[in-house]
């Protein structure tokens, strides 16, 4: 009863022991750090065991070796039919294509639905909210048939050519929400210098939109970056392979002697994602607290 | 005010009509300009998004197994579905269980956090980025090939036991707890969840808990009186978004499996089985039978869940 402390601003009322907080402030600090550390040992695991020669890869729960080495690397990146260079220069290529797809189609669409009137748009709109709930595998046989009479298996069209035309409605609804709250004023002014469409589009909206645009192009590498599914769908070559599907392909064909390659090599696949996600972590936790993304 | 426009000069009036004439073709133009900006995403909706999905409605009716043209065979796809294929009713069950178990814990322990993290707290953009990092990696093969070994037979969880005089097998080995490594899988990835939760809990006004704290509240009596309903929009989203990812989950249980669902079928996702009826044994009509089923089980599934809102879910207007 005598704990009165508001919600996000603790005030201390009269009647409440100052220490009382501060024990507080303690028990939920160690609670947290509990949390985290049960969460994130796993990484900080793999991490080590990466560096740790393979016999002892399997002993201990520990971080550290007297025997670091850097064996597991080098062994790892020429273990794959082709090398790791080979997969992260594939799996590179995709996700810049398809982020600059997603970042060319959604914007142009975006900027219709926030900006422009013309017919059918609130069922158009409708429209687009429900691909966004749609599971992807309604699709997936249709488009495995469509790019197989087009001759795409084993080339990346299929993986990139559909963010070029806006598959991903999340990101365009994103967007839209954010270009609805720009201020209209900057639009008429650019108009009344003379500027179309495109001209407002191009100088003064995307400018403007400059954090959504961030957010989408994270999301879009996270997510192409990791994708598993469509690799493993339409590319069944092995030079032309992703690491998600190397790495796959690696697990299937390693016994336990070469588990520390595999682990090598699953800690290089994450450290884009951990690199860029330390560089933009704001824009991204702020990107999933308003639009609610995964 | 109603003076001056009344006596506004010619060159005023004659601007207003320029412009006005201005305007139409300026609005004219527009959807011109409108269809442009929206091509290709009109292209994508409907050569990759409704067009397939009409196609494959048409192919649940058939057999086709993308050498020989399509067969209609009516609902036979259904009927051998509900009737005859036991694996179907394995994948079904196996989804089923890991949505009942995956959903509510992933829920429960975001908010849990998310309600320790609303507070002055020092670190918080660094809590928040550390509990918000795993999300990035839970669908990813890497990640997937480590739980694999941590769940192993002599992988880190038994390991840890063993310092307690406990000796287990494998547990992704195991048909009993294979699901349950999964499980835990998609709980460790509740970072975003759990972001949005807070970003619920910080909208809620501290006046309410003032007032309610004057009254003599306590702590529960305001967190089930207070924080509950005001963020029952949140936990609708919340719970919507993650049962409908989690009945789409593919890559984990493909990669600690090896492709195959097992053991003894145990991780054998529906999407798993989708994958493994339309990709590895060309039943390309079975498989859009079996995606248009889980449409429809999806939209049954919100449709309720929007519908039940009514009666749980509180907006502040009413």
């Amino acid at each position: 009863m005598t704990s009165v402390k508001t919600h996000t601003i603790p005030r201390i009322y009269p009647g409440t022991p100052v220490k009382n907080t501060f024990v507080r402030a303690i028990i939920r600090h160690a609670l947290l750090i509990c949390v985290l550390f049960v969460l994130l040992y796993p990484l900080l695991w793999l991490l080590g065991a990466s560096f740790r020669p393979n016999n002892e890869v399997f002993n201990g729960l520990g971080l550290f070796s007297e025997n670091y080495t850097i064996q597991n690397y080098i062994d790892g990146w020429g273990a794959g039919s082709a090398s790791f260079t080979r997969y992260f220069g594939n799996s590179l290529l995709v996700t810049v294509v398809s982020i600059l797809g997603n970042l060319f189609s959604c914007s142009l669409t975006a900027y219709a639905f926030a900006r422009l009137n013309f017919p059918f748009k609130n069922a158009l709109f409708a429209i687009l909210i429900g691909t966004m709930l749609l599971p992807m595998h309604v699709t997936l046989v249709p488009q495995y048939i469509l790019f197989n009479k087009l001759g795409w298996i084993n080339t990346y069209f299929p993986l990139t050519i559909p963010h070029w035309l806006g598959v991903d409605a999340f990101f365009i609804f994103l967007m839209v929400q954010f270009i609805r709250n720009l201020p209209r004023e900057l639009d008429e002014s650019a108009r009344l210098d003379g500027c179309g469409h495109f001209g407002i589009f191009l100088r003064i909206v995307m400018p403007l939109s400059l954090p959504a645009i961030g957010t989408t192009a994270m999301f879009t590498f996270i997510w192409t970056w990791n994708d598993f599914l469509g690799p493993l769908l339409y590319l069944n070559r092995s030079d032309m392979q992703t690491v998600p599907l190397a790495l796959n392909a690696f697990l299937d064909s390693t016994g336990q002697s070469s588990y520390g390659e595999l682990f090598a090599m699953s800690v290089l696949s994450l450290a884009p994602i951990v690199g860029f996600f330390i560089v933009s972590q704001r824009l991204l936790i702020e990107g999933i607290a308003t639009t609610g993304m995964k | 005010m109603s003076v001056h426009t009344q006596t506004s000069s010619p060159e005023t009036i004659q601007s207003v009509l320029g412009s006005k004439a201005r305007k139409r073709d300026w609005r004219k133009r527009e959807v011109a300009v409108a269809f442009v900006f929206l091509a290709p995403w009109l292209i994508g909706l409907i050569g990759l998004t409704l067009g397939p999905m009409l196609y494959s409605l048409y192919l649940s009716f058939t057999d086709y197994n993308l050498l020989s043209s399509p067969k209609w065979v009516g609902l036979q796809n259904f009927v051998t579905m509900f009737t005859s294929d036991e694996r179907f009713w394995v994948s079904t069950r196996v989804t089923i269980v890991y949505v009942i178990f995956g959903v509510p814990l992933i829920l429960i322990v975001s908010l849990m956090i998310a309600a320790l993290l609303n507070s002055k707290i020092a670190f918080l953009s660094g809590y928040r980025a550390l509990f918000y990092l795993p999300s990035l990696m839970g669908a990813s093969v890497a990640i997937a090939a480590l739980w694999r070994q941590i769940f192993g037979g002599n992988g880190l969880i038994n390991q840890i036991l063993s310092y307690f005089g406990i000796e287990a097998g494998s547990w992704v080995g195991n048909p009993d707890t294979a699901l349950g490594t999964l499980v835990v899988l998609a709980l460790w990835a509740f970072g975003s969840t759990m972001i949005i939760f807070l970003a619920g809990l910080r909208q809620i006004p501290a006046e309410l808990y003032e007032a309610a704290a004057v009254d003599g509240a306590g702590r529960v009596r305001r967190f089930l009186n207070i924080t509950l309903p005001m963020l029952t929009p949140i936990i609708f989203f919340n719970a919507l978004m993650v049962t409908i990812n989690a009945f789409q989950a593919f890559t984990p249980a493909y990669v600690i499996s090896g492709g195959t669902g097992g053991p003894v079928n145990s991780t054998l996702f529906y999407t798993l089985y989708l994958y493994q009826q339309g990709f590895a044994q060309l039943n390309m009509g079975y498989a859009s039978a079996m995606a248009w089923l889980l449409v429809a089980v999806l939209a049954i599934f919100s449709g309720l869940f929007f519908w039940s809102s009514r009666y749980w879910v509180y907006y502040g207007d009413k």
